[in-house]
């Protein structure tokens, strides 16, 4: 990407510029932990403040009608972005909000027929796709299968041949691990759910801020993903949803908004994606993440993904060049934008400190995937995450620093 | 020294490192001095809950006074650790329940923790005085 047009991008995120710990220019690596916002995204929210703020869908004067305009049109935005029907579109809080809604409504639906059928997740879930479907067995006797990992951090499709059958209600799996970066084959997957007539989730949150999906070449019944990752603010979320699916599910929380008619003896509920969002929804939120989607849209986004790509390589090499160090992945993994490390007797904790005390922020921990951990005998590991606004001073302040503290740590 | 006494020397200790690298590299070497922790006490029961990194912590009781023996897995952990027992080890129950000193502000380690590593250290601190605590309550129903 052209110096000076990368330059003018990341002037558009003013937190950028300020310094941590007493002067030191921050160097910003945890982007899949959440993404900075540029400024359109705050003008956004404060314009909607400044101009427009009315409770929406409740009608009756000028501003409900605009804020609700306003709110629709977000969701049109999303709807665009994802290339599927506005209708198919329910705003959450986030993706964990998302999978638990999913998992909730589907559980209703399904209901005594999920006792003795399987929820089939793989290795690498994030928590939030681990447990609300255990939550779901639970309640349900149901079992949970786990597709297994390769060598190269990417699930296995004959584990997941073999697992997904006739008795497999729910596939949910994630398309870019958080914690090793990969991408999963979840086209794939979706179709092997779809042969044994299961619903299909792609937990996209690390993905969608990397790379454009398509709802539909995705394959999926359902897609989650979060606000602010991509570049929009914190508490919004997205659930898109199958519209067939959606019109057969039942609501997730009940209150406002969500019915179409209620009476003592029973109520009943508004069409999909009203009847899934009960109570004053994130106005702010919805009005924020679609600033957001428009700026990302404004961009070049094939020349983003080469630059995040060459970034995470950049990465890569700079922990490689140390010999204690090891990618978490394996050599031959195709990463984007998140690179996980251990270093041979050094706990990621550490690492972490010095880095942070260098103005470098990275995360340090077990990525909410405990289990993957686990699986790849780490306890801890260091994680650096990569964005848009990623500059090459970004780069080299980490290798810089990298050295410097695994130098400090085998003193 | 009393325990506040100890503190304000060791604050001045830690002055003497005004360079980042200089002060986690003496952390770090405390750490290093550390007592080994025995490996028998290296499990479940002593492991102090809320830090990121594994701590141990083992009291004993002796002579009227406390002493505890601690590890990490963590380096800086360690070291903090260490400046932690520096303060309190071998005294009595009573002195260590009855010090409300807040060593981290003290030893002006809160600009340098994190929240979560300045939890950890927080735990650390109240896992130590319940057995203060227990030891105290001990001696004075014996």
């Amino acid at each position: 990407m052209d110096d000076a047009l990368h330059a003018a991008l990341r002037a558009e995120f003013p937190i950028l510029s300020r310094t941590v710990h007493g002067g030191r220019p921050l160097v910003y690596l945890d982007s899949a932990a959440t993404a900075q916002k540029p400024s359109a995204v705050m003008n956004a929210i404060a314009n909607y403040y400044s101009t427009s703020n009315a409770n929406v869908h409740r009608g009756g004067h000028a501003l409900g009608t605009e804020a609700t305009e306003r709110y629709e049109h977000a969701r049109a935005t999303v709807a665009d972005f994802m290339k599927c029907d506005v209708g198919e579109v329910i705003f959450t809080r986030g993706t964990t909000e998302s999978i638990n809604l999913i998992a909730s409504s589907l559980g209703q639906l399904l209901g005594t027929s999920l006792a003795g059928k399987s929820i089939v997740v793989s290795e690498l879930e994030h928590h939030a796709n681990i447990v609300p479907w255990q939550m779901l067995c639970e309640r349900s006797g149901a079992t949970l299968r786990v597709i297994s990992l390769d060598e190269n951090g990417v699930v296995s499709l004959a584990s997941a041949r073999e697992l997904i059958d006739s008795t497999t209600a729910i596939v949910s799996v994630v398309h870019v691990s958080n914690t090793l970066g990969t991408a999963q084959p979840v086209q794939e997957i979706c179709a092997l759910a779809r042969n044994v007539g299961a619903f299909s989730i792609v937990d996209a949150a690390q993905s969608v801020v990397h790379h454009a999906i398509d709802m539909r070449s995705l394959g999926s019944d359902f897609v989650v993903w979060s606000g602010h990752k991509l570049y929009g603010p914190t508490g919004i979320g997205v659930l898109c949803g199958r519209a067939e699916v959606l019109e057969r599910m039942p609501p997730y929380q009940g209150g406002g908004a969500m019915i179409d008619d209620v009476q003592w003896e029973r109520s009943t509920y508004q069409l999909p994606p009203l009847r899934f969002e009960a109570g004053t929804p994130n106005m702010e939120g919805a009005i924020g993440l679609a600033a957001a989607i428009v700026w990302l849209q404004g961009q070049d986004r094939v020349a983003l993904e080469a630059h995040e790509l060459a970034c995470t390589q950049r990465i890569e090499s700079a922990i490689t060049a140390h010999p204690s160090a090891r990618l978490l992945g394996g050599a031959a993994a195709v990463r984007m934008g998140i690179v996980s490390f251990v270093v041979d007797g050094v706990h990621a904790q550490d690492i972490g400190v010095l880095l942070d005390e260098q103005g470098v922020a990275i995360r340090t921990g077990h990525h909410c995937t405990m289990p993957l951990l686990r699986r790849l005998g780490v306890s801890s590991a260091a994680r650096v995450s990569v964005a848009a606004y990623t500059s090459e001073s970004d780069l080299q302040a980490f290798e810089v620093s990298l050295t410097k503290t695994l130098r400090l740590l085998a003193a | 020294m009393t325990i506040t006494e100890t503190i304000a020397s060791l604050r001045t200790e830690l002055d003497q490192y005004p360079d980042w690298e200089e002060r986690y590299g003496h952390i770090i070497a405390l750490g290093k001095h550390l007592r080994p922790y025995p490996e028998e006490h290296r499990n479940e029961t002593f492991i102090v809950k809320g830090c990121q990194s594994r701590v141990w912590l083992h009291p004993t009781f002796d002579n009227g006074v406390v002493h505890f023996d601690a590890d990490s897995d963590a380096v800086i952990v360690k070291g903090l650790v260490a400046l932690v027992l520096s303060v309190y080890n071998d005294r009595t129950p009573q002195e260590i329940v009855a010090s409300n000193d807040d060593l981290r502000s003290e030893l002006g380690l809160d600009q340098h923790l994190s929240q979560n590593r300045s939890n950890g250290l927080a735990s650390m601190l109240k896992q130590l005085r319940l057995y203060a605590l227990a030891y105290s309550m001990r001696k004075a129903t014996s």
